[in-house]
């Protein structure tokens, strides 16, 4: 009976095979009995309590005391839980990091657990995509309602099926069951159901909101783009087909049609990146955008393929015609956003070569892509901006595709570019005002971007090959200007959900910051558009104190404020760090810079204390919290420089950058740095 | 009926658990999953307990050995073991966690010691009626049902 259920919803989420409307019925009567969860905790008496607990509600449990473990199990049965509660402090792998992982590579609804019931932590598991937190000792009222997390999810799920015209009766149906359900399962009067209430009544907004929009013509923003690249590399480019790259997506409103179409392009684009190995297999001749046009006088742009980035990313004809002049010298009659996105693309591509780590971390990127967006970022931004940075990031994450983004990932993101409002999923951007300026966003992020892609793309040819895959999603671009952006710290924070939603924003400049690490030598200043996050957590790795000690500074002296942190303990600072981040957070990603380093300053007369957390462990909750942080510290250190010498256009671009950057670096964050802390 | 006698032992001792403050609500809910299935859960969950916690609680005295204290280090184990503590229900080694902790983050250094010690007070003294507690409990066969203390 249990596996049964389990396996009637897991297969309906991922599959979107049809729902029947009798095994809707069937499972909706069993449900949540049965329901398979995956409980992972180091401490052992909390793992045989909640165990207990778990199969006292009559689920299906299944325990594990270490996260890796805990992975290996989910990866090697995709369809074999239907939820995971996880801890936060584990000795093995952060919890917080677990979560992102599972977002992106399950897409399962994820529980978080604590001790600590401090404010920022709960907020962090808000932004990382946890569905739910509970704080230690939890008590089994807490546990008796998990299943609704499930049975939201799946729903959310049905409903872009639905809208992307695949069966509906059945999951109206379920959709019934489940409405009843929920109407049914009213808080216990734990503290928690008021939470509840608010993720219901998220929830809820989000679904009304998807609901009412029609679908447009869908435009592939850079957000959208990264998450079509994300869930390419996830399934492979062999095995990457429209019909399961949609899923992956997970996007409301997008059609399969819409997929297949960009797949095309996609194909041809990688094929025309030099030669490139893993993605480029697939490649098809059949790729031609509308700006076929402009193609041609393109190719011998920088040794990089805009034109396929153009095909591909379905740059506009305008944006490629800006690109090419920009690239062979000739004056630009437009300015720049169209390029900044392409540019971008390309410099991803350089990037490569030095990001390799990128590339694996473009999982992290990925993953990051929900908290690194929003950390920094609070929606204010614009969460199309946002969006667009995210995408913009994305793309250079997806360089490395090695993440596949997935389809929380996706969600996020992509909306916003969009025509069709999408709020996304997981509610992490907030989309409904930000559409309307989503283009604006891109486009500022797109300036940097796109000089360092010039600039790169003088450097990097040979690298571009396997990054290349991601970028380019410049189409979204097509309108702002880049003034809009990065510039305006203090505009618009909006009271926009940022946590959430700023992973998507986020994102995108997360993988700017990581780039830049990587590439150190080169890219200095570069905007680190760059999936920033695999290198980050690299260069955490290797030397977290220093690193952030560093970044810290920089960052500070990009926010402006030099060097305050830099006589402080690592640990200070990191917190510290952290500490500016997440209250930027809320903030909103423009004025993190200005409340990044207050807080930081202020959290550092606190004798670097700030940290409450656990002594250690608290390295890693302000990593993780200030994913966002951190790279923008790894950013910061990247000292704005013109990479590209010998390229004005980019110089100036660069410049731009610079001024982006601190605004970026706050917001992204990659989480995973801090794999050293102490034990 | 010669269980009788043992039950109310019982129940007293643990009246006075909770009344001591020894044990807090969440003791209840480990009592409250005991079952015929797992009619020993309670007890087996301490013993757990004490064995995982011991381990904390030597890391914590080694790392009060190397001067100067690593004060994340102290606090994170303390992290650790609150939570551990907390689960089973010890309110008072819990409360000692928490203050502990603080001196922590006050990088108190005497604080953390001093707190340490009535810490492990703490944890010896509920051990030890615990262990008089299960082995009444052993005996005295099946408990009623769990009533939350006032």
């Amino acid at each position: 009976m249990n596996s049964s259920i389990g396996k009637a919803y897991v297969s309906t989420a991922s599959s979107s095979a049809g729902w029947k409307a009798g095994d809707a019925a069937a499972a909706a009567d069993q449900f949540p009995a049965g329901l398979r969860v995956l409980v992972v905790d180091d401490d052992p008496t909390c793992l045989m309590i909640l165990e207990k607990m778990l199969r006292t509600c009559l689920y299906d449990v299944t325990k594990c005391n270490r996260a890796e473990t805990a992975l290996l199990m989910l990866r090697e049965n995709k369809n074999g839980f239907d939820i995971v509660i996880s801890d936060v402090h584990m000795p093995d792998m952060d919890g917080f990091k677990l979560l992102e992982h599972i977002g992106l590579e399950m897409d399962l609804p994820v529980i978080m657990m604590s001790a600590d019931d401090g404010k920022h932590v709960v907020m962090k598991g808000v932004t990382h995509g946890a569905c739910d937190y509970l704080i230690k000792p939890v008590r089994i009222e807490a546990l008796k309602n998990i299943w609704q997390h499930v049975v939201r999810k799946r729903k959310n799920e049905w409903k872009d099926f639905e809208q992307s015209g695949s069966v509906e009766e059945g999951d109206r149906q379920l959709k019934q069951s489940d409405d009843a359900d929920y109407s049914s399962s009213a808080n216990e009067g734990s503290w928690k159901s008021s939470k509840r209430r608010k993720d219901d009544g998220d929830e809820t907004d989000e679904r009304d909101d998807t609901s009412t929009l029609k679908k447009p013509r869908v435009v592939w923003s850079v957000e959208l783009h990264q998450q079509f690249v994300a869930a390419v590399n996830q399934l492979g480019i062999d095995n990457a087909v429209p019909k399961k790259i949609l899923e992956l997506m997970n996007v409301p409103g997008l059609t399969r049609e819409n997929v297949a179409s960009h797949l095309q392009k996609y194909r041809l684009y990688l094929r025309r990146l030099s030669g490139v190995s893993q993605h480029q297999s697939n490649l098809n001749n059949s790729l031609m955008s509308p700006q076929g046009a402009t193609f041609g006088p393109l190719s011998s742009l920088n040794g990089l393929d805009l034109q396929t980035l153009a095909a591909t990313g379905q740059l506009p004809a305008q944006s490629l015609a800006t690109l090419q002049a920009v690239g062979l010298g000739r004056p630009t009659g437009k300015s720049g956003i169209p390029m900044p996105l392409v540019d971008q693309r390309n410099i991803f591509s350089f990037e490569n070569p030095k990001l390799r780590i990128g590339e694996g971390q473009q999982q992290h990127v990925n993953n990051n892509k929900q908290m690194n967006l929003l950390q920094g970022i609070p929606t204010t931004m614009e969460p199309k901006q946002l969006a667009g940075l995210h995408h913009t990031m994305q793309s250079m994450g997806n360089m490395n595709m090695q993440v596949a983004s997935h389809g929380s990932q996706n969600s996020q993101n992509n909306p916003l570019l969009m025509q069709i409002v999408q709020p996304q999923a997981r509610g992490q951007m907030i989309n409904d005002s930000s559409l309307s300026h989503a283009p604006r966003l891109l486009s500022p992020m797109g300036q940097p971007i796109l000089a360092n892609g010039i600039a790169a793309n003088v450097s990097t040819k040979n690298g571009i090959q396997e990054n290349i895959r991601a970028p380019s999603y410049n189409p979204v671009l097509q309108t702002s200007s880049m003034s809009n952006f990065p510039m305006n710290h203090t505009s618009e924070l909006p009271g926009n959900s940022f946590p959430l939603g700023s992973t998507s924003g986020i994102s995108s400049l997360t993988p700017k910051v990581a780039f830049q690490e990587d590439v150190n030598s080169d890219i200095k200043g570069s905007m680190g558009f760059m999936p920033g996050y695999d290198i980050f957590n690299d260069l955490n790795q290797h030397k977290p104190q220093n690193w952030e000690l560093q970044n810290i500074g920089m960052t500070f002296d990009v926010s402006q404020h030099s060097n305050i942190l830099q006589g402080n303990h690592n640990d200070s600072q990191s917190v510290l760090v952290q500490q500016g981040f997440s209250s930027s957070q809320v903030n909103g990603q423009n004025r993190s810079a200005s409340v990044i380093s207050k807080a930081m300053f202020s959290v550092g007369d606190g004798t670097g204390h700030v940290n409450a957390q656990n002594g250690n462990q608290h390295l890693n909750t302000l990593l993780v919290d200030g994913t966002v942080r951190v790279k923008s510290e790894t950013v910061a250190d990247a000292t704005p420089t013109n990479l590209y010498p010998g390229d004005d256009l980019m110089s100036a671009l660069l410049k731009q950058q610079d001024v982006i950057a601190p605004a970026e670096h706050e917001f992204h964050f990659d989480g995973y740095s801090l794999h050293n802390i102490p034990e | 009926m010669e269980r009788n006698p043992m039950r109310r032992q019982l129940q007293t001792m643990r009246k006075s658990l909770f009344d001591q403050g020894h044990l807090d609500e969440q003791f209840v809910q480990l009592e409250e999953l005991q079952d015929d299935a797992n009619p020993n859960f309670v007890e087996e969950v301490v013993t757990l307990y004490y064995r995982d916690s011991a381990r904390i609680i030597l890391n914590i005295e080694q790392a009060l050995e190397r001067k100067p204290f690593d004060f994340n280090k102290l606090d994170a184990y303390m992290h650790q073991f609150k939570g551990s503590s907390s689960s089973i229900g010890a309110k008072k080694v819990k409360a000692e966690s928490t203050v502990f902790r603080e001196y922590c983050r006050s990088r108190n250094g005497e604080g953390c010691m001093r707190s340490f010690q009535q810490l492990k007070k703490e944890y010896a003294t509920l051990r030890r009626k615990l262990e008089a507690y299960f082995q009444v409990a052993r005996q005295a066969g099946p408990m009623e049902t769990a009533c939350r203390p006032k």
